[in-house]
């Protein structure tokens, strides 16, 4: 272990805190010591986010000493735990969009200092730690990795000893991660300890000096990450082996495409949206093609175009089993034989209130007649194929019809695409299948999609996650300001490649 | 007779932009209050009967303000601290406000009333044509140029204000950051239902200087819609209510020369005209979404 001092900068003992009967952290135990680069693992739901609101200040403990350089303390808010020294880097962007870079950073700190100085300020930090940002933009103009900048340098200029970093990647491309651990490095040089939240096992064995795993709410193990494997620390946070894919045997596109794009164009839908510009592409049976991109470079509106919820300009933009359907509904494009799973789970691809047999009712009432009885509905029918449906994907359900907002993530997600791919479809449509959902589910439903391309369907897969594209897609494009790159087979490229092509550069660039 | 007109286009205008400005203020922190209309027919009664009761129109004025921040604070505690919808609790609070002012001002019906008095300042007030407009005016005009210069100044130049539109943008990510959103909106609640209270009490006590029944007659969604089509931004809520005055008082006069024109679409005009031209002047999409508080009308309960 590598220590710049004998005394921990922060010390947790036994910090417990419970939701009711639930325990979301149970005696938690944590060292962290100056200039530290330490990572805190766990699985979706292990207690990372309870852990690092009561560290905060947002949440208080049930139980448990907090111990800031040797003194126990009680941190009652935010405010207290950024005079302390600890600062934190959020996950889902607590950025306000509406407010400009130094007015987002202004409503951050305690002072009252004039909003020109704070401009001045963050400008100094800025150029100091190599993170460019301009005081008077607005956010909602600026890319994922130039907010993240700004969560940073408003971090930083609190002045913290400890930084909290919460999923720091998740969002940004290959490229922007390396420019990230720069900066961290930076920063663990000159003192400061890190503490880093991930799930994401190779890059915290490229930065981080120790490792801390959660899992149900216990730390289960510490460790030196670079002393493990993936697959070791992997099998510390899941608690059993993860599911290895069994690939599909490459596809020959020989065959003709079952769904197709030409040279598809559309307006953006209104001033935060993104213009789609001449998208084309092939799919063809048995191939599963990915589409690699930062949000919000066009990802749903290309989704939202090929399922049919957003018309076309021209029919033959979209052609599906050879027959233009760009000026035709979704339920018409289902009834052809095609699937579309969208990423917005509840309220989307789900109705949340409404019982999951009721859910199944309405994606497949139009293509499954077993579903309706003259007039009526089939509930019988519907509440069978339910049972058929949680059977082949495991779907963990705590009554037999709960409504779809009682499941979790990964539950739901599985229902949705055993629901979908349930009449073994021939076009598979997906956006971030397994989005916040826990490494074992995503393994499960990674694997019925690869049985289904293996079946001879054609499946697409639009993802930000670049190790899920790497580990079970045939071809690899990425969609940057709404373009889309050439797809490159996927043993021919690499993430370096492809995180180029996510910037936006891939005119010119070789295949 | 210019003179003249411009002082009632001021006097049509000064309670539509007091309103418009609370209700700014208030949508500012993400709260939609619909009950504006409840709040200034309140301030209305109050104004009329502290003035009544006490001979003294300054105490009136009070009671109308102390009124419709009472009724905003009723709307606060179910909107922020039960989280009701708030739409419907703000639809409420109008039918409310409607049918409890009409019981409170039953015996005050055909009294008349002592009208607030002007405040000239000296010699300003004698300058020709706009002396009397804008410095012989009564207090609450003063009290309303004042109020949209402060409000803009705290919105945009004071740490609170950046608070008050960040928690109107995003109160989630505002309480991750410590921000005490609830204490926050209540506030902003308070000063919206000041703000209609005193409308209602200028109504009552300056405009027509009597009670009467509904006399609000829809100025208080007027001033809804003025903070809409404003993009929330004061200097616009300024510009649109005394548009509408200016319209309002023409069109007074054209039904008293007699066009022609049924009168009944004379009245409609003021409410068509300033929506029109709010809608032509924020024709810039891009400022209003900038503008637009983004989590206006949700309500927002902090986690444990």
């Amino acid at each position: 272990m590598s220590l710049n001092g004998p005394e921990p900068l922060l010390t947790l003992r036994g910090l417990t805190k419970s939701f009711g009967s639930f325990k979301a952290n149970d005696g938690v135990d944590l060292d962290i010591y100056p200039g530290e680069i330490h990572a805190l693992l766990g699985e979706n739901g292990a207690g990372k986010s309870t852990f690092v609101k009561m560290l905060y200040g947002a949440l208080q403990p049930d139980a448990g000493a907090i111990v800031w350089r040797g003194q126990e303390t009680v941190i009652p808010s935010p405010a207290h735990a950024r005079q302390l020294g600890i600062g934190m880097v959020f996950q889902h962007f607590s950025l306000f969009e509406a407010l400009t870079v130094a007015e987002n950073v202004a409503v951050a700190l305690s002072g009252d200092e004039p909003l020109r100085k704070v401009a001045a300020d963050l400008e100094a930090v800025s150029r100091q730690y190599g993170l460019p940002l301009k005081a008077n933009a607005r956010v909602h103009d600026l890319s994922v990795g130039e907010r993240q900048r700004i969560e940073i340098v408003r971090c930083l200029l609190g002045h913290p000893d400890l930084i909290i970093m919460d999923e720091p990647t998740s969002v940004l491309t290959p490229q922007e991660v390396e420019d990230l651990f720069a900066v961290l490095r930076q920063l663990a040089a000159e003192g400061k300890a890190i503490l880093y939240i991930s799930h994401k096992l190779e890059e915290v064995r490229a930065l981080c000096e120790r490792a801390t795993i959660l899992r149900h709410g216990k730390v289960v193990g510490t460790c030196v990450p670079r002393e493990e494997t993936a697959a070791s620390i992997a099998r510390m946070m899941v608690g059993a082996d993860i599911h290895q894919i069994r690939p599909a045997k490459p596809a020959s596109t020989a065959t003709a495409p079952l769904l197709t794009l030409r040279d598809l164009s559309m307006p953006a839908r209104d001033v935060f949206g993104t213009a789609l510009k001449h998208i084309s592409l092939d799919l063809h049976p048995g191939e599963i093609l990915g589409i690699a991109g930062i949000a919000g470079n066009g990802q749903s509106e290309l989704f939202d175009v090929i399922s049919g919820e957003r018309l076309a300009s021209r029919p033959d933009e979209v052609t599906l089993f050879g027959a233009p359907v760009g000026h035709v509904d979704i339920s018409a494009r289902r009834a052809k034989g095609a699937v579309f799973i969208s990423e917005e789970r509840l309220g989307h691809a789900t109705v949340p209130g409404l019982a999951l047999s009721e859910n199944v009712i309405l994606t497949r009432h139009r293509v499954n007649p077993g579903l309706k009885s003259g007039l009526f509905l089939n509930r019988g029918r519907a509440r069978s194929l339910l049972d058929t449906i949680s059977e082949k994907l495991d779907v963990r359900k705590s009554t037999p019809d709960p409504a779809a907002q009682a499941l979790s993530g990964g539950n739901l997600q599985k229902f949705i695409i055993g629901r979908e791919v349930l009449e073994n479809p021939r076009v598979i449509v997906v956006n971030q299948p397994t989005w916040g959902v826990d490494a074992g589910s995503a393994a499960l439903i990674r694997q019925a999609l690869v049985d289904l391309a293996q079946g001879g369907a054609a499946i697409l897969v639009i993802s930000q996650d670049l190790d899920e594209l790497f580990e079970f897609t045939d071809r690899i494009a990425a969609i940057a300001e709404g373009r889309l790159s050439d797809f490159t087979p996927v043993a021919e490229t690499d993430r370096r490649a492809i995180g180029l092509k996510m910037s936006g550069i891939f005119e010119g660039v070789p295949a | 007779m210019l003179e003249s007109i411009l002082l009632t286009i001021a006097t049509a205008a000064t309670p539509l932009l007091l309103a418009a400005l609370g209700e700014l203020v208030v949508e500012r922190s993400g709260v939609l209050n619909l009950g504006v209309e409840g709040m200034m027919i309140m301030g209305a009664v109050g104004g009329f009967a502290g003035m009544i009761l006490t001979g003294n129109p300054f105490i009136g004025v009070l009671v109308g303000v102390a009124l419709g921040v009472a009724l905003s604070l009723l709307f606060g505690f179910l909107v922020l601290t039960l989280a009701t919808n708030q739409y419907a609790t703000g639809l409420a609070l109008t039918i409310f406000g409607l049918g409890l002012s009409g019981l409170l001002g039953e015996s005050f019906i055909g009294r008349s009333s002592v009208r607030m008095p002007v405040l000239n300042i000296p010699g300003l007030s004698d300058l020709p044509v706009i002396g009397r407009l804008l410095f012989g005016q009564d207090i609450i005009f003063y009290l309303s140029i004042l109020i949209v210069i402060g409000v803009t100044w705290f919105l945009f130049s004071t740490r609170q204000g950046l608070k008050l539109r960040a928690i109107g943008d995003n109160p989630q990510s505002a309480h991750a950051l410590g921000i005490k959103v609830l204490r926050y909106r209540y506030l902003a609640v308070m000063f919206g239902g000041a703000c209609a209270g005193l409308a209602g009490a200028h109504l009552s006590l300056v405009y027509t200087p009597q009670w009467t029944e509904n006399m609000t007659a829809g100025r208080g969604w007027i001033a809804l819609a003025l903070v809409v089509f404003a993009s929330w931004r004061p200097f616009r809520v300024l510009a649109g209510a005394y548009f509408f005055g200016a319209v309002s008082i023409g069109q007074l006069h054209a039904q008293a020369l007699g066009l022609g024109i049924p009168s009944q679409l004379l009245s409609a005009l003021p409410y068509l005209a300033t929506i029109l031209v709010l809608v032509i002047i924020s024709q810039n999409r891009r400022l209003t979404l900038i503008n637009t508080p983004a989590s206006l009308g949700k309500s927002f309960v902090p986690d444990r």
